[in-house]
């Protein structure tokens, strides 16, 4: 075991596992944490915490973690490159690793002109795929990047994110190739809508033997709305929604469409479930944490096995 | 009297409120009709960016215009410079002008074509 | 080139507030290839202050010099016999030049007319775009010609993020990609091996983060 994490461990022992995200909240009150928590809570083998998500400030990826901790649900800390340098992600992860958190995504972080600040200075001093690799060579070979001895090795099982969807296509195999030699040992994906596409991704990338070298868990969002999957698609910069997609939701009146969005998200899982070099799904049910529970146990993915 | 309004720069229009004109009127040649091909056009975009200091410095922007007219429309460039004339007389002397103690030239041109 | 733009007319104003008696420096380096700040401009931007002073009711005395460079001391000292009869100078070259100014005299406030901006060139008349941050440490050789550090708002060696969409950057519309760029430019010259090896972690020493930089070329001197 790399990390010992329950997510390693699940997948390890071939389960499909289960993931999904909470995003911290913006201000310091850590009920709203714990609330999301119960909803998460029994339904995934690692949850999430996003770090300024949008660059919008909100608590800390760190303490959200440490949050749902207490509450016994094991935490996955995502850490973007683009508000720290090298000196504060090494220093965030020996952090991390001391408070028992041992799951981590690395990302490059989303510009800083979405969020509240869009004039704060960025880092972007190494980019996601340097810091995979840093992460790795801090955890395997027990040093830092400068080559002295780490006083107690951080213990992680490295992830990362990809965009199928996102362009240029071409790239984007070799991109998750390079992640994966730069050590990442399971990768989550954007969210799918796309079928076509990401088939065609995931066959590109078996063909190189990717799935066997790293965990590819799918990514998915329960729609609400026609209006949001309409938002979505306009707004949100390599998120990929066909129209078949949006209409078969708007086909409803509008108090039915979130019932829709939930069978909708359902029917993918399962879908998902069956194809090969699918090891899991990360269910990101965006300010919609109640519905997990039944999105997941409706995919029959529950009970969450429980593996030593 | 200046070959071609292509010639005229910023400093030059803005030259002419420094020495005291009230109100400047720039006639060129008719747009697509330029001897050097687009001097008015330049011309155009000149005025323009006086338009928008003289706006800025509170000199007013209206005190600068651009016409374009034939050589033989000469009833046309007197009924021109009539009206600019008269809109200048309107707005009264420049601001510089009553800075320097009231010697108006009531609507001083610099005729520039 | 350097480029900049010119600093709005009332800020400049502000800053003058208190002369009388100015020289305005111009340079005829690249703040005139860029429109903003060669003889030209020097000649716009003193008929405009004086025209606002008068109007204002405060006359201001100019006067209009440009120099060949503000960034080399032999033409930086040509301003020398002008300089104790004002009571400032404002410049209109780059922040470099307006500093070396600074420096020379060192009792007379130097005061800046232009916000400079970016190592960049020409697209089209009127139209200027980055090209380089001078991190101190080339790469352009792996990145088919087209720098990661300026091109991509991120400045990702390992690009492009999950932002890219359809050629265009996630800052924005008007963005191009830079490693959609690069990835094109790469394929036509034949060489997308060279994406896919991992880079080292750049070095910003040799950048701005390593303090202020100096080139000593030893055979020079
Ligand atoms: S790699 Fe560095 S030196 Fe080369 S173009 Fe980019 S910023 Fe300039
Ligand atoms: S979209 Fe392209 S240019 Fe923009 S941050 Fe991502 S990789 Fe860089």
């Amino acid at each position: 075991m790399k990390s010992g994490s329950n997510l390693e461990k699940v997948l390890a022992a071939g389960h499909f596992s289960v993931t999904a995200e909470c995003g911290p909240p913006r201000g310091a009150d850590p009920e709203v944490v714990r609330k999301k928590a119960a909803y998460v809570k029994g339904n995934v083998d690692a949850c999430n915490v996003t770090d300024n998500q949008t660059s919008v400030v909100r608590m800390s990826s760190l303490a959200g973690c440490l949050l749902i901790k207490e509450e016994g649900i094991e935490p996955l800390i995502q850490m973007v490159v683009r508000d720290r340098n090298r000196i504060a992600l090494q220093s965030d992860l020996l952090g991390a690793s001391a408070m028992g958190v041992r799951n981590i995504l690395c990302l490059s972080g989303d510009h800083q002109k979405f969020g509240d600040d869009p004039q704060a200075k960025n880092v972007f001093d190494i980019d996601s795929m340097q810091f995979i690799h840093l992460v790795k060579s801090m955890r395997d070979e027990g040093t830092f990047p400068s080559g002295k001895k780490l006083d107690g090795a951080p213990k992680f099982f490295i992830g990362c994110a990809v965009n199928p969807f996102a362009d240029p296509f071409e790239i984007r195999v070799p991109r998750l190739k390079l992640k994966v030699e730069a050590g990442a040992d399971f990768v989550q994906t954007q969210c799918i809508y796309n079928m076509k596409k990401f088939k065609e991704y995931l066959e590109l990338a078996k063909k190189q033997g990717l799935h066997e070298k790293v965990k590819i868990l799918a990514g998915v969002t329960p729609l609400k709305s026609a209006g949001m999957a309409k938002f979505m698609k306009k707004m949100v910069a390599g998120m990929d929604i066909p129209d078949e997609v949006i209409n078969r939701i708007a086909a409803e009146p509008k108090e039915k469409q979130a019932e829709k969005g939930i069978e909708m998200c359902i029917e993918l899982i399962q879908e998902l479930k069956e194809m090969e070099g699918i090891a899991g799904v990360h269910v990101m049910a965006i300010e919609w944490e109640e519905k997990l529970h039944e999105i997941i146990g409706g995919a029959g993915l529950l009970p969450r096995p429980v593996v030593e | 009297m200046l070959p071609c309004t292509g010639r005229i720069d910023e400093s030059l229009l803005l030259k002419a409120f420094e020495n005291g004109a009230d109100g400047v009127m720039v006639v060129g040649c008719l747009e697509g009709d330029c001897h050097y091909v687009s001097g008015n056009i330049r011309a155009r975009a000149r005025v323009k960016r006086v338009y928008e200091i003289l706006d800025k410095i509170k000199i007013g922007p209206d005190r600068i215009r651009m016409f374009n007219l034939s050589a033989g429309e000469g009833s046309k460039f007197a009924a021109y410079a009539n009206e600019f004339v008269g809109k200048i007389r309107e707005l009264g002397p420049s601001p510089i002008n009553l800075a320097r103690g009231g010697q108006v030239h009531a609507a001083s041109q610099k005729e520039t074509t | 080139m350097i480029t900049g733009t010119p600093k709005p007319i009332e800020e400049i104003l502000e800053m003058l507030e208190p002369y009388d008696n100015i020289i305005l420096a111009g340079c005829h380096g690249c703040v005139t290839v860029c429109r903003v700040g060669g003889e030209k401009e020097v000649q716009v931007l003193a008929s405009t202050l004086r025209l606002a002073r008068e109007a204002a009711g405060r006359k201001i005395a100019i006067t209009e010099i440009s120099l060949e460079r503000q960034c080399d001391p032999e033409y930086v000292e040509k301003l020398r016999p002008y300089v104790s009869d004002h009571q400032a100078v404002l410049s209109i070259a780059c922040g470099a030049g307006i500093q070396f100014l600074a420096e020379k005299y060192a009792i007379t406030p130097v005061l800046p007319g232009i916000n400079t901006g970016f190592l960049g060139v020409t697209e089209r008349q009127g139209e200027w775009a980055e090209r380089c941050q001078g991190c101190g440490d080339c790469v352009l050789h792996l990145t088919g010609g087209i720098c990661p550090v300026t091109r991509c708002a991120k400045s990702l060696f390992h690009g492009p993020c999950g932002g890219s969409s359809q050629g265009i950057c996630e800052v924005g519309k008007d963005v191009k990609c830079g490693w959609q760029l690069i990835i094109d430019r790469l394929k036509a010259l034949n060489q997308l091996e060279n994406y896919g090896k991992l880079k080292p972690y750049k070095g910003w020493h040799t950048s701005r983060d390593g303090g202020p930089r100096r080139i000593l070329r030893e055979d020079m001197i």
